[in-house]
């Protein structure tokens, strides 16, 4: 019952403190650069508007893989935060983030292609920091259950550090942010045309734009994994990592996808199995 | 339970035999389809009938037996040393030599002669080998009635040695059982000899010079495997005193460590791992049936079943880490050269190295989690390693191309084939498929014990994701209108294709009750404890099977009235696709082509990398041997 | 209630401008007219788009390419022709290469004149496009 109602709490909420944090986001960058900026509920009219356009495809059934996409985040956001497997998570997690490229490909069109090549690469950078990021919480907190590892009470970050940089290295790539927004970005909105979302249209790519709502509250939620003594902290840093995202996006321009993967696999090896030997040679 | 195991041993060749005399070709087909038909149901039923009899052990003492083997062995010698002399290879002459006269030194020199007490068995690991061989490997066999009909059609210059060629397939599959059936190391080895030799001909069988070529590179690397058999075997035999499996695991670990490590280095040679890569990858050159049977889905596997048997022997010492090592650095090299392949089987090759390189890693670790992870793994693997190899086989015939670049826009001009692949490749990495379900379960084995070897598997897995989606992406890509090329793939084709793909959704519904029935008893027999995963979990991967398989189905009538517009070309669109306007009004093609990353992961960059680490930790190997 | 007065989303091409009236359309999204408070993002894709805003004239090459840009646009969309030329060829009317202004070749729905047309027009010109997408849209529910 009380999984019932987590899940229902979740798939409602999750979508709007999403679309608000975009919202924000989207401010946040506006003053950045002397701007006014959009009003905060602009990410729901952009929804709203989506679904009341006309819907256009290239190629039969590409959208039916962005449903499934927004379906299989759904599932693993709902399966983390109702106390599932974390390594399972970053699994469905890539179940997912496949559908989303394997409909680009099947728009057959030249600018969704190099976005879902890219998308592709971004997925190869990050996928080894998640998992390194499931076994550092296991060995950890010796579970790999989200409740209990939420449960332990113990200050993983201090046992995790290089493993939290490391996962805060991997998180622009995540979230579609610059230097890493390889396949497509919020604010260069013409570069590679739209990238991987080229050839998506109307309420296709509303839902694309809910489903980054969804992946955001679930990266946020796995920062707060760290933090299992002291949730308030946890929030406070989520808070801090969000702005200093933005700060970076703000920054920096975007970087080659080969630098990209090197970066964030020697980030991963250097900060990811560093904290891991330690670990290991500690026990 | 005797019977079904010897019949399963001896009717194959026999069925061999018949199939070679046969003179007609329709008649023979119906021959190969109703032997695959019985060895297929007498595997079954072997299988089921394990499952409340457990292990097994059968004395099967036939003086003759022992005579035969070996008489067949020094005839087996024999032809591969003229082979190696009329080739000029004395690589492949020195070491049959040596091997051969190890094993009369052993049997008549020696001055011990030991009696097996039992020299056949099955039990539950056997039953899922059984399995493997009886189902996945008779339906290559049909697969191969249809496809080799199409290679001679291919080849008609070329005189018809398509009843050597399945004789070769069948007296393989009988060799296979006994691999799994054998009890008595030195029937292991006979049969094991066998498989070498079956590998060797059926890679040189369209006897082109490129054949011949690697025909003798897989026997010589086959055949230094099978020195470490051999010189197992004299250790077993001078200072052991059995020559029985089981009883290894009954002396002290430390005394079974040396012949182990022996007989896992037979397995990694077997396996193809680095540094013994080479053969497989140059075995691709034979026809599509002998690249999915032996060096995928079955004789592969006999080296990793082989590693994988003495696990809890291997647990917790060093030379287990070590082998363990050389399997998870394979995993990881293989899988990033992977990424660089535009040849189809080169990639499956890799990727086939790379998995195995997995299952050793369980080997090697030795801990039941592992196992249960590593016997899991070569279940699905081989199920979808099959499959992926004979879809490539079959479009090979159509496109008349290995390139994977070739296989663009598959979906529409062979839908079924390109469905069919689909499932294969997500069947191979894709959550919530058994591979996935494997892997999972290799990381948690993993960091309980050495989670510096997950790290491995982290990268390793990510690069796998990498060509998959890639190639699947590859697939899904239409420019050009439907051709119909489908309706030339044969039925025999389109039946194992099929069954094998409706098995790799099958054996990952039916995993829980694979674990419960099998593996679980078998770990309990070796470990003393069982390891499985959470009903909770066993739920969540099967509700997301079932929406997976909602794809298909809702993808055939979906957007069919959705309105239809080009792609974005900044304007330029032409009326034909594939093309847009360039200057002066030209219609100019467009092509999309995969990123192969070769500035990072080609194989002259890594694979000598891989080499040098693998000599390495084989060196520390035999130091460890020769030290402790 | 529709969204579309709130987040309309605008693609930009150059018929044949001199580029002038571009440069214009451009200056609307720096931080001096800031035209994303109105949630007016600049897409270059036309699947993405609602308001097309088009500069320059028609000539036979990029005849098609306005139609098939248009074409690959979802309803409910407006067309914006800014600066003379797109309304009627401007100064370059007569030229031998030049068909004519942008309703040549597509619809259009608001004119903004001026060579070059000033930004403060140019976003006049979007907000009466705005009231003509709100209309479009209503026409569009009636008939489904």
């Amino acid at each position: 019952m009380n999984t019932l109602l987590i899940f229902i709490a979740y798939v409602v909420l999750a979508p709007i403190t999403g679309g608000l944090l975009t919202g924000l986001d989207r401010i946040i960058t506006a003053r950045m650069q002397s701007r006014i900026g959009p009003p905060i509920l602009q990410p729901f009219y952009d929804v709203g508007k989506l679904f009341s356009k006309e819907n256009l495809v290239v190629r039969k059934a590409q959208n039916l893989f962005i449903i499934f996409h927004l379906l299989f985040l759904i599932l693993t956001g709902a399966l983390f935060f109702c106390g599932g497997d974390l390594l399972l998570v970053v699994f469905a997690f890539a179940l997912a983030g496949v559908f989303f490229i394997l409909g680009a490909y099947r728009t057959s069109s030249p600018y969704a292609y190099i976005g879902a090549e890219r998308e592709l690469i971004q997925m190869m950078a990050y996928e080894p920091m998640l998992i390194i990021t499931a076994i550092g919480m296991y060995m950890t907190a010796h579970s790999f259950n989200v409740f209990d590892i939420m449960s332990s009470g113990k200050p993983l970050l201090l046992q995790l550090p290089g493993i939290f940089i490391g996962f805060l290295f991997i998180l622009p790539i995540k979230m579609r942010k610059s230097p890493f927004d390889l396949s497509m970005s919020h604010h260069a909105h013409q570069e590679l045309v739209k990238g991987i979302t080229t050839e998506f249209s109307g309420p296709t790519l509303a839902l694309l734009e809910i489903a980054h709502w969804f992946e955001l509250i679930l990266i946020l939620g796995i920062i707060l994994l760290f933090f299992p003594n002291n949730i308030w902290l946890g929030l406070l840093v989520e808070c801090a990592v969000f702005f200093l995202i933005v700060l970076v996006d703000n920054t920096f321009a975007r970087l080659r996808w080969q630098t990209v993967l090197k970066a964030a696999w020697a980030a991963t090896y250097i900060f990811g199995m560093g904290n891991i030997a330690i670990l290991s040679f500690l026990k | 339970m005797l019977s079904e195991v010897s019949f399963l041993i001896v009717f194959p060749a026999l069925a061999a035999v018949g199939i070679y005399l046969c003179p007609q070709d329709a008649l023979r087909h119906w021959l190969v389809k109703i032997a695959s038909a019985v060895i297929g149901v007498v595997s079954v039923i072997c299988a089921f009938g394990v499952i409340k009899d457990g292990g097994l052990y059968f004395p099967a003492h036939t003086l003759w037996a022992d005579k035969l083997i070996f008489a067949l062995e020094a005839l087996l010698s024999l032809y591969l040393i003229i082979q190696g002399i009329k080739h000029k290879r004395p690589l492949v002459v020195g070491l049959v030599l040596f091997q051969i006269l190890t094993m009369i030194f052993l049997e008549f020199f020696s001055g011990h002669h030991i009696e097996a007490q039992h020299n056949l068995f099955i039990d539950k690991f056997s039953a899922i080998m059984t399995l493997i061989i009886g189902i996945i490997g008779t339906l290559i066999c049909i697969f191969a009635i249809g496809y080799m009909k199409d290679f001679q059609h291919h080849h008609r210059d070329q005189p018809d040695r398509r009843p050597f060629f399945f004789l070769l397939l069948f007296v393989f599959l009988s060799a296979m059982f006994g691999v799994v059936f054998a009890n008595n190391l030195i029937w292991l080895y006979f049969f094991w000899e066998v498989t070498t030799a079956c590998s060797f001909l059926l890679i040189g069988y369209t006897r082109t010079e490129e054949a011949t070529r690697n025909a003798f590179r897989a026997l010589e690397v086959n055949l230094l495997g099978g020195l470490g058999f051999v010189m197992a075997l004299y250790i077993l035999i001078c200072s052991i005193g059995t020559i029985e499996m089981d009883k290894l695991f009954v002396i002290s670990k430390f005394a079974a460590l040396a012949p182990v490590a022996l007989l896992s280095i037979a397995g990694l040679t077997k396996a193809a791992q680095l540094p013994f890569c080479d053969w497989l990858l140059g075995a691709m050159v034979a026809p599509t049936p002998v690249s999915a049977l032996l060096h995928s889905s079955t004789m592969v596997k006999a080296g990793v079943y082989l590693v994988l048997r003495f696990s809890s022997i291997l647990q917790g010492s060093y030379m287990g880490l070590v082998i363990a090592l050389i399997g998870g650095v394979t995993f990881l090299i293989t899988s990033l050269i992977a990424i660089t392949e535009n040849n189809a089987k080169r990639v499956l090759a890799y990727s086939t190295i790379a998995n195995l390189g997995l299952v050793i890693l369980c080997a090697g670790i030795g801990t039941a989690q592992a196992v249960w992870a590593g016997i899991l793994l070569i279940i699905f693997h081989a199920v979808a390693k099959g499959l992926l190899f004979l879809c490539v086989g079959s479009v090979e015939h159509r496109k008349h191309s290995r390139e994977i670049e070739m296989m663009e826009g598959l979906i529409t001009s062979m839908p079924t084939m390109a469905t069919l692949m689909l499932i294969g490749m997500a069947g191979m990495f894709l959550a919530p498929f058994g591979m996935l379900i494997s892997k999972w379960a290799v990381l948690k084995a993993l960091v309980d014990v050495s989670p510096l070897l997950a790290v491995l598997v982290a990268f390793g897995g990510a690069a796998n994701l990498f060509f998959w989606v890639k190639w699947m992406g590859k697939l899904l890509l239409a420019i050009n209108p439907p051709t119909g090329e489908e309706k030339n793939v044969s039925g025999e084709e389109f039946f194992s294709l099929g069954a094998l793909a409706v098995l790799t959704v099958v054996a990952c519904a039916l995993f829980p009750c694979i674990s419960t029935y099998y593996i679980e008893p078998y770990l309990l027999g070796h470990y003393g404890l069982s390891v499985s995963m959470s009903s909770g979990n066993m739920t969540i991967m099967l509700i997301m099977l079932g929406l997976i398989l909602l794809f298909p189905l809702i993808s055939i009538n979906f957007d069919r009235s959705t309105k239809r517009v080009a792609p974005y070309l900044g304007g330029a669109n032409t009326d034909t696709i594939g093309t847009f306007k360039g200057s002066l009004n030209n219609s100019r093609p467009y092509a999309m082509q995969n990123y192969m990353l070769e500035e990072f992961f080609a194989e002259k960059k890594l694979y000598p990398w891989g080499l040098r680490i693998s000599c390495f930790l084989l060196i520390v190997m035999f130091a460890l041997l020769l030290f402790k | 209630m529709s969204f579309l007065k709130r987040s309309p989303w605008v693609i930009h091409y150059d018929g044949s401008s001199c580029n002038g009236c571009d440069i214009e359309v451009l200056a609307c999204l720096t931080p001096m007219y800031d035209i994303e408070r109105f949630g007016i993002i600049n897409t270059g894709n036309p699947k993405h788009a609602d308001i097309f805003l088009i500069t320059g004239s028609i000539n036979e090459q990029s005849k098609s390419v306005v139609e098939n840009i248009y074409n690959q646009m979802p309803e409910p969309k407006v067309v914006v022709a800014i600066g003379t030329c797109a309304l009627s060829g401007g100064i370059f009317a007569e030229c031998y290469n030049i068909i004519g202004g942008v309703d040549k070749a597509i619809p259009v729905d608001v004119y903004v004149p001026g060579c070059a047309a000033k930004p403060e027009n140019i976003i006049s010109g979007v907000v009466q496009a705005l009231a003509v997408l709100e209309e479009k849209h209503a026409q569009r529910q009636k008939k489904s």
